[in-house]
């Protein structure tokens, strides 16, 4: 009896190691996959040559396989999405963890829950419903998809995890620290200004972290607002395309030479990712440290 | 008795619906050590949390009754100016994740002190005063949550003094700490009455009688009795006193 129960333990162990094993296999596969599939396009165009070519003109007489406008434009992208969707998400954390009435804050949370809910599809048909047209009717510019267009829909996009990471990091601000600090007489504000928010400033990062992967890896909705123009992003304005975008438009219809230099984007595609999340473990590790 | 620095008059005070002060009134003398006993739940935190409005935070709660700091009623006045006159040590040390200079420098930094000459004195003063500045004075700058728990707590002390409160509330203050750590915290707070108004909350009747003037004994939320420590311990007038000070109850 005590023999079969143990042997049954071991059944159960095993099984679930596997299981575990999925995701891990997943991943390595992957990543295998990527390397040997988008290895080769890089080696014939030359690494220099690809990944600072100016030109994308993959379907030319004579093709160019230049990423650095995809590179740039994602590095654009995702930092302007940053830039206005940080601020807006960091201040709604606040409110949120500090200042809402509990009906406000459950109203507000569940609008931000449904917000990360929204298919990208939807993020994208909306923005090129609503957004591209008045882009272009506010700033007098031909065409309103463009980087600005893709800034702002990403934006939006990141609120979400920023919000939410942000308000787990500064719900887990040990109370006793504000009470310290209002038991000097500080102010409310004053508190969150120089206790709270500096005790949670890796939670923080790490929310902005998230949102740069968010961003950066997003593609359908991007790819309806951003024109798709393989230009450097040297305007707000421009028709621009992402790394993730330069994959999906042009894969249906790819072989060749241009089929495997797609496969060899996707592949820096995935080293940002893997660097973004080298980064994340980084920050995260640091915060248990003293 | 010296003068009362707070003069409290028929408090009471509720959370929510029920009950946690029943009109008590004391007056709590400067430089002088004032313990409050009681049993758990018997009010005396409570009160002690009035007298910085830090119950304030709390959403339910309501007061009635008259608390004077230096005459004037703590309900009308500032309440963030009333905090820098009024410190307080909590239960539990809580240095914030800072550096030992920094937790230091928080308040006198909060109001409004910039010149880095200044902050040194009122750091290393304070740091002195809390008797701490010799195990830390070599590492400042390092974080202070690295320090043990008797060396946070007496920390948490000097950045309280490192404001120049006038009264100094404390709850409970070794009652997380080792026996070395608390008698070390207990001269700590016999030398600082020379200068401040403390009002301390303690669970050990033996801490009460060892460092304090007068002790307050609460029970349910009613002051009960409140006289010169020796006084009360040896003859107290009350009964529940004596049953509670002679270990019947509590």
């Amino acid at each position: 009896m005590k023999h079969t129960a143990k042997r049954s333990e071991q059944v159960i162990h095993a099984l679930f190691f596997l299981l575990g094993m999925v995701a891990v296999a997943c991943v390595i596969l992957i990543t295998v996959y990527l390397v040997f599939s988008g290895l080769p396009a890089i080696l014939q165009i030359g690494p220099g040559p690809f990944l600072t070519g100016k030109v994308w003109a993959s379907t030319a007489a004579q093709p160019q396989y230049g990423i650095l406008p995809f590179i740039l434009s994602s590095l654009a992208g995702t930092a302007g999405a940053i830039l206005l969707g940080l601020p807006v998400g960091f201040l709604t954390a606040l409110y949120l963890a500090k200042l809402a009435p509990p009906r406000i804050r459950a109203l507000l949370g569940q609008a931000v829950s449904v917000l990360a809910g929204i298919p990208s599809v939807v993020y994208g048909l909306v923005g090129m419903m609503v957004l591209v047209p008045a882009v272009r009717s506010l700033f007098g510019v031909p065409d309103g998809a463009g980087l600005l267009s893709a800034i702002i829909v990403l934006a939006i996009m990141i609120l979400p995890s920023i919000v939410k990471m942000t308000v787990t990091a500064l719900n887990a601000v040990p109370q006793e620290y504000e009470a310290a600090s209002l038991a000097l007489g500080a102010t409310a504000e004053e508190t969150w200004v120089r206790v709270t928010i500096p005790a949670a400033r890796s939670g923080i990062a790490a929310a902005v972290v998230l949102g740069v992967g968010r961003a950066i890896g997003e593609s359908m909705a991007v790819m309806m607002v951003a024109g798709n123009a393989p230009n450097l992003p040297d305007s707000l304005f421009q028709s621009v395309r992402f790394l993730t975008t330069a994959v999906a438009s042009e894969m249906s219809y790819s072989s060749g030479l241009q089929q495997q230099a797609l496969f060899s984007i996707a592949l820096v595609l995935f080293l940002f990712i893997m660097l973004l999340n080298a980064l994340l473990n980084f920050i995260l590790k640091g915060e248990n440290k003293l | 008795m010296n003068q009362p620095v707070i003069t409290v008059q028929d408090l009471n005070l509720w959370y929510g619906q029920s009950q946690a002060l029943r009109s008590v009134s004391i007056q709590i003398p400067d430089r002088a050590i004032t313990a409050l006993i009681g049993p758990s739940g018997c009010g005396k935190s409570t009160f002690l949390k009035t007298l910085d409005r830090m119950n304030d935070l709390i959403p339910s709660v309501r007061v009635e009754g008259q608390v004077l700091y230096q005459g004037q009623d703590i309900f009308q006045t500032d309440v963030n100016q009333l905090r820098r006159e009024i410190g307080m040590v909590f239960q539990k040390p809580n240095p914030f994740p800072m550096s030992i200079y920094d937790n230091v420098a928080y308040g006198p930094r909060t109001h409004g002190t910039r010149d880095k000459k200044t902050l040194d004195q009122l750091v290393e003063r304070a740091l002195r005063d809390a008797a701490i500045w010799d195990e830390v004075k070599d590492r400042l700058k390092k974080n202070a949550l690295s320090l043990s728990g008797g060396q946070q707590q007496r920390l948490c002390i000097a950045r309280a003094l490192a404001v120049q409160p006038r009264v100094l509330l404390m709850d409970e203050p070794t009652s997380a700490l080792d026996p070395i750590s608390t008698s070390r915290i207990e001269d700590l707070v016999l030398s600082l009455k020379e200068h401040y108004a403390i009002v301390m909350v303690t669970h050990n009747m033996q801490q009460a009688l060892r460092v304090s003037d007068q002790t307050a004994f609460f029970l349910l939320g009613e002051l009960i009795e409140f006289g010169e420590t020796g006084t009360l311990f040896s003859q107290p007038r009350d009964k529940r006193t004596e049953d509670y000070i002679t270990g019947r109850f509590g």
